[in-house]
Parts: structure tokens; sequence; C-alpha cells
């Protein structure tokens, strides 16, 4: 994320921080790891992965008060 | 030079807000001055004692590697971009409690619980959560409570444990009461907040089924469904056929919450939980940021003055002097413990360079308590008489409206019932009159603003689409809360039954959820019954416990400052818990000790005894008075624990840094070794 100029650049940046704290490239994001970390294994299809992030986030604190 | 300039002048500015508070202590004010003081003190926190314990405290070290990158697994561990991880730590964080608390604590008028909600989290609650992160950060993420056994010792842990695991089920309890107390005899409220739990499952089928992870497009449906839910809760409540299917009591409704966090708990988290996650955090962004344009277009004035005479602890709302019980009123919006265990968890694990500590720490915190600023304008904005009204107990202003108003405009509050009718109608609502809990009250303080900046037609939608905000809210602390209480019990019970900590054993997981839901339930349902309203003896009791946590926090962070040689700034973190000892104390001594049956847990429940022996209780007051002697003797019991707690972990936190000092054995450092970052400066973000 490079310092954003224009206005059509801001709205750009806010959409993509956007679906970055909602998760929701949280899979596109993975497969770039994925194939960086374990080239030439398969990565797990999106139906899975998102089933293996939502067992995990909430099985911790994650909420306050 | 650029940047010294800038703070000379916010200093100004924001002296200058706070005298025209200061001088204004006789006339209404407007909302404006606090919002300008608020936002310039937060800068000059952030800008200057931030950076000062960043470089000089803990020494953040922008050239280190940072858990995320050297564990980096692309799910848990990943280097993210501090803007990002500044939603998610906010989002984390941001609960309900910096809504409800602010709200209770206006009894004693705007100033106390404003200027504590400023100076508590810019030189504590701000400090906490960003020290917490910064030394878990060091540490590959741990938690609190490995955090304070492997640097103070078993002990340490030990309390940080079992404090969690009681502040937990206080918490929900507590919140439960605050949502019954919003829906009952409300079939718009109840309609409303129903329609939200088959939204949630439809989202979470979709997202599971349909689209699997498409998390904005699933949100943004299920908001517009909950938009809609409350338009057809205004009609559900015209309709006289429908309208009785959501008219329930109290208990009943106490029922239904227990149930239905049971139900939460054990279902997949897919179904309900994770939906609900997105859709709540999707409203609090939402509803803040639409409550901060509307402050600034609308600048109301605060018609609560700036002291009430109740600051010597005759209140109405909730009993005690304003030294200590403003302090733990207001809970999350100055410090909060539990802030501490996100801090040391999941967002350790996304920082991307030790830099972004302060952002994402210190930053969000500030961000959480400009939350409770804007709740203490949202409740100081009401006539005083309107704010007494709804959040008084029928117990101690009368029972009818005619005896209610009477007893508060006796308090130099005037309010009429056709004032109280007239709201009551606005709001969508049968009554407004001893609707306790803090969320009615805050809510049509946010309807009215709402209302006077976007259109006064719709108010009962506003008011409505506000409590279902909070409600929400609240379902999601309670979902979670109740699924992270089970996890911990099955932890706890399987230290000493191997087969109970399996965390997918399905008895152990029906035990360990029935167990935490009845304590809670059980805490919900004594202040469900209680003709005062229970919340003010339930609040207190989990403002001392949250309070207590901070301070088990703050123990653990000062012995690690000193066992990093650097004593001489352990204050950054020794003083804010000097003072929550004291308060926590002080608060626990009184609710304890104290003869008045309005405020010491005992001397209520044998007051209560006595009356009961008397025969000077009503029928029906007589019929549930065993149950609340018995809760306020366990509550009096609970208080002495937190503070056995809180005094123990500060002991052995002074043993080991007495110990350290003397040159004497202590627990080696758990900090990870210094690896160089091999990250981009822009991938990290890095210092700003």
């Amino acid at each position: 994320m490079s310092a954003p100029r224009t206005a059509w650049q801001c709205l750009r940046a806010l959409w993509r921080w956007l679906r970055e704290v909602s998760g929701d490239d949280a899979y596109e994001r993975y497969l770039c790891h994925h194939a960086r970390a374990h080239p030439g294994v398969n990565a797990p299809s999106r139906h899975e992965f998102y089933a293996q992030e939502l067992q995990r986030k909430w099985s911790g604190i994650n909420r306050c008060c | 030079m650029l940047k010294r300039l800038t703070g000379i002048a916010l200093a100004i500015i924001g002296a200058f807000a706070l005298g025209g508070i200061a001088l204004h202590r006789h006339e209404s004010i407007n909302a404006l001055w606090i919002l300008v003081a608020a936002v310039c003190i937060y800068t000059l926190g952030y800008r200057f004692y931030a950076a000062w314990i960043t470089a000089r405290v803990l020494t953040v070290d922008a050239s280190r590697a940072t858990p995320a990158e050297r564990l980096s697994n692309g799910r848990d561990f990943v280097p993210t971009h501090r803007w990002v991880t500044f939603g998610h730590h906010f989002s984390a964080i941001a609960g309900p409690g910096p809504l409800v608390g602010p709200t209770l604590a206006a009894q004693f008028g705007y100033l106390p619980g404003t200027l504590w909600i400023l100076i508590g989290s810019v030189l504590g609650g701000c400090v906490q959560d960003m020290t917490v992160l910064f030394l878990s950060t060091r540490r590959d993420g741990r938690s609190l409570g490995q955090m304070a056994r492997d640097e103070l010792g078993p002990f340490g842990g030990f309390a940080a444990f079992i404090g969690t695991l009681l502040i937990m089920v206080i918490l929900i309890a507590v919140l439960a009461l605050v949502v019954v107390n919003a829906m009952k005899h409300s079939p718009w409220a109840t309609s409303t907040v129903v329609a939200t739990v088959p939204i949630g499952i439809l989202v979470g089928i979709y997202l599971r089924g349909l689209r699997p992870g498409r998390v904005l497009e699933a949100t943004i449906i299920g908001v517009v469904l909950m938009l809609l839910g409350v338009a057809a809760g205004g009609i559900i409540d015209q309709h006289e056929g429908i309208r009785g299917w959501f008219d329930w009591s109290g208990p009943a409704l106490a029922g239904f919450i227990i149930a239905y966090g049971l139900v939460a708990a054990i279902l997949p988290v897919w179904l309900l939980l994770a939906p609900r996650g997105y859709l709540s955090t999707f409203l609090k962004f939402g509803t803040v940021a639409l409550l901060a344009i509307a402050i600034l277009i609308m600048h109301p004035q605060l018609k609560m003055p700036a002291l009430t005479q109740f600051i010597d602890g005759s209140g109405p709302v909730f009993a005690g002097k304003i030294f200590p019980f403003v302090f733990i009123t207001i809970a999350c919006g100055a410090v909060s413990g539990f802030h501490a265990l996100v801090s040391s968890g999941t967002t350790p694990k996304l920082i991307a360079n030790e830099a972004d500590v302060r952002l994402v720490g210190y930053g969000s915190m500030a961000l959480e308590s400009f939350v409770a600023i804007m709740a203490m304008i949202a409740a100081t904005l009401l006539d005083p008489g309107v704010y007494f009204a709804i959040n008084t107990s029928a117990g101690i202003v009368g029972a009818t409206p005619e005896a209610a108003v009477h007893t508060i405009s006796g308090w130099g509050f005037p309010v009429t019932v056709a004032q109280m009718q007239g709201l009551a109608h606005d709001m969508g609502e049968h009554t407004l009159f001893a609707r306790t809990g803090g969320a009615p009250s805050l809510a049509v303080g946010m309807a009215s603003i709402f209302g006077s900046t976007f259109g006064r037609g719709v108010l009962g939608a506003w008011y409505h689409l506000a409590l279902m905000f909070e409600a929400v809210f609240i379902l999601t602390t309670i979902d979670a809360g109740t699924r992270v209480g089970r996890f911990m019990l099955q932890d706890l019970i399987g230290q000493v039954w191997k087969p109970f900590g399996r965390t997918s054993w399905y008895p152990s997981v029906l035990i360990a959820s029935a167990l935490i839901c009845a304590a809670w339930g059980y805490f919900l349902y004594v202040g469900v019954i209680d003709p005062n309203g229970g919340i003010n003896i339930l609040w207190p009791l989990f403002g001392i416990a949250n309070q207590m946590l901070a301070a088990i926090a703050l123990s653990v962070a000062t012995g690690i400052i000193v066992k990093s040689g650097k004593e001489r700034f352990a204050f950054v973190t020794g003083l804010p818990l000097a003072w929550l000892a004291i308060v926590c104390t002080v608060a626990a001594w009184q609710k304890v000790m104290s003869p008045d049956p309005k405020l010491g847990f005992f001397a209520g429940a044998g007051d209560l005894a006595a009356k009961l022996a008397a025969g000077a209780l009503p029928p029906d007051r007589a019929h549930v008075a065993p149950q609340l002697i018995f809760n306020q003797q366990l509550d009096g019991w609970l208080t002495i624990l937190f503070t056995l707690i809180l005094w123990l972990v500060i002991v052995d936190m002074t043993r080991v840094c007495l110990r350290f000092l003397r040159g004497l054995p202590t627990q080696t450092s758990s900090e990870a070794p210094h690896v160089l970052t091999r990250l981009q400066p822009a991938v990290g973000g890095g210092a700003s």
C-alpha cells in the first residue's frame, strides 16, 4: 500500500483495506503464501480453507467487553 | 520541526477546549468542546507519550523480525499492513462495555466520567494495551497467562487464568441483563433481535456452502436484512395479533438467552458464531462512524450538569461515592484488562514491524476511548430527569409513573409523566420508565442525535436500530465468551482428568458448555428477579473484576520491564497499576464492609434477611428474598476472592523484582532471540 494520491486511488486503497480487514481476500493471500512456501504441493480448496480458518479464529479470545 | 509545531498547536487547542469545559461549570456546555479536547489529548498522548515509551522504555527495534515474519504460515502468523492490523485489533477490543459504562457513570454528571475516560486511557489503558502487545510480539505471540507463568512463575499464570474465567462469567451475565432489560415487554425490540438469529444462520450457510469465504458480499446481504428486520419490527409492533408473540417478561427472556448461549456454544462456529461476528463488527463500525458524524453536525448542548449531588454516594443508578466508583463504573472506556487478552494472542501474530505497536496498541485503545466519550455525550444530552427516569429501577423511585416522576423531580431534575409518555410513543415503546442497564437511554440519546441530524420522522426506527446494534453486539460477546469459557473449563478439568481436556469430545463439550451457561445464567436470573434492577449489583462487580484483570496485566508488564534492567522506567506501568490497585481495593472494601445496605453486599443481605424475618416485605418480594440474600453474600465472597488474587499477583511480582534487583536468580527472560528482518519497510509499514 503506497500512499494514495488521487481520489480514485484513495477509494481503491479503502476497498483493499476493507477486503483485508474483513478477511474477504484471505484465501487469495493464502494461495500466494502457499505458492511461495510449498511449491508443487496442492493447496486446500477455498471451501476447506474457510472452514479451517473459522475453527482457528473462534477457538481463542477474539471479542472483548 | 513541523511535528513539534503541530504538537504545540494541539496542546494550545486542547488546553483551550479543557478551559472551555472548566469555565462553563454553571451553564450548559456544547458537546463540541468535549470532542475537541478529547481528540487533542489522544493526539498528544500518541505523538509524545506513546512515542517516548516505544523509544525509551520498550526500545522498539524496527530492524528486528517479528513472529509474523519468522513463523509466517499464511494463516494466523501473517505480516500485515499496520492499518489492517489496526482494524483487526480495534474490532476485537471494541465491545459494549464502553457504551454501557459511561452511560451509568453519567449519574455523577458529565465531568468526572469524561475526565477519567481521557486521563485513564492516555496514561493507563492505551499504555497497557501497547505494552502487552509489544511484550507478546517479542515472545512469539504468547498469551498473558503464559507470559505470567514464564516471567513471574506458576502462581501468576494460575491467577491470570482464574481471573479471566471469573470475569468472563460476570461479564456475560451483566451484558445479558442489559439486553433483557432493553427487550422486556418491547415487541419491536424483541422481534428485531430475534430476527438476527435466522439472518445470522442464513449468512453462515451462504458463506460456507454457496460462496465460501466471500465475507463482504455476505455481510452486506446480512446487514440489509437486519435493517429490514428493524422496519418489520415496527410493523409487528402495530399488529395486535402478532405483537403478543414477542411480548415477554424479564425471567422468560433470561431463559431464552441462556438457552441461546448454550446452543451457540455447541453449534459449529460457521453456522451462527462467525457470521454474527462479521455482522456485529460491520454494524459497530457503521454506527460509530454515523454517531461521530451526527454529533459533529448537530453539536448538541449537554443538559446534565457537570457534577450532580450524587457524587456523595446516594446515586439511584448505582450506589457508592465518586471515588472509587466512577473508576470502577467507566471500566473498558478507560482501562480494560480484557484487552490484554486480545493484545497477547491474535494481534501480535499479525504485527509486521515492532514499530507498528504504537498505532495498533495505543491507537486502537484511543479510538475505543473516543467511543466511550461519544456514549457519555449521548447520555448527557438527554434531560437529566429523563435520564434518571429511564435508568432508575422501580424499587428505588416507585412503581407507578406518578411516583417515579415525583421522586426524580424532587431531586431537582424536573420530568413529567406526559413528557415520558410522549418520548416512549416517539420511540415506539409502551414505556421507558425503569429500563435500567444503560442500553435504552443510550439508544434514546443516539436516536435524538440521529433524528435531529437525519430526520425526526422515524425516531422509533432510529431508537430500535441503536438498540438492535447494541443487542447484536452483546449477543456476539455472549456466544464468543461462552465458547472461550468452555475451552478454559475443558483445559482446567483436563489437567485433573485427561479425556475432559479433548476439546472435540462431545460429552466434555456439552458438560463444559452447560456449566459455563449455568454459571452466568445464575447471575443473570438473580439480576432479572431483583426488584432493584440487578445492574446496580452486577455492574460494580464486573467493573472490579475487569480492573483487577488490568492490574494483573500491568503487574506482568511491570515485572518484565524491571527484569529487562529498566527499573527507572517501571513507573510507566507501575503508576497505573498502583492507581488501579488502590481503586479496586477501596471499592472492594466498601462493597464488602460498608454498613449501608445499598452499597455493601453483606449489609444488603443482612438488611433483607431482617426485613424478611420481621415480615416487612410484600409477598412478591418475600418470595424472591432468600435467593437475593444468598446472591449478595456470594457477590461479597467473590469480591474478596478478586481482591486476594490481585494482591497475591502484586506481591509475587514485587518478590520477583526485588530478587532481580538484589542480583538473585529469577525466571530467565522468555524473549525470542533477535533475528534481522528481511521485509521491506513498505511491506511492513515500519515507523511513521
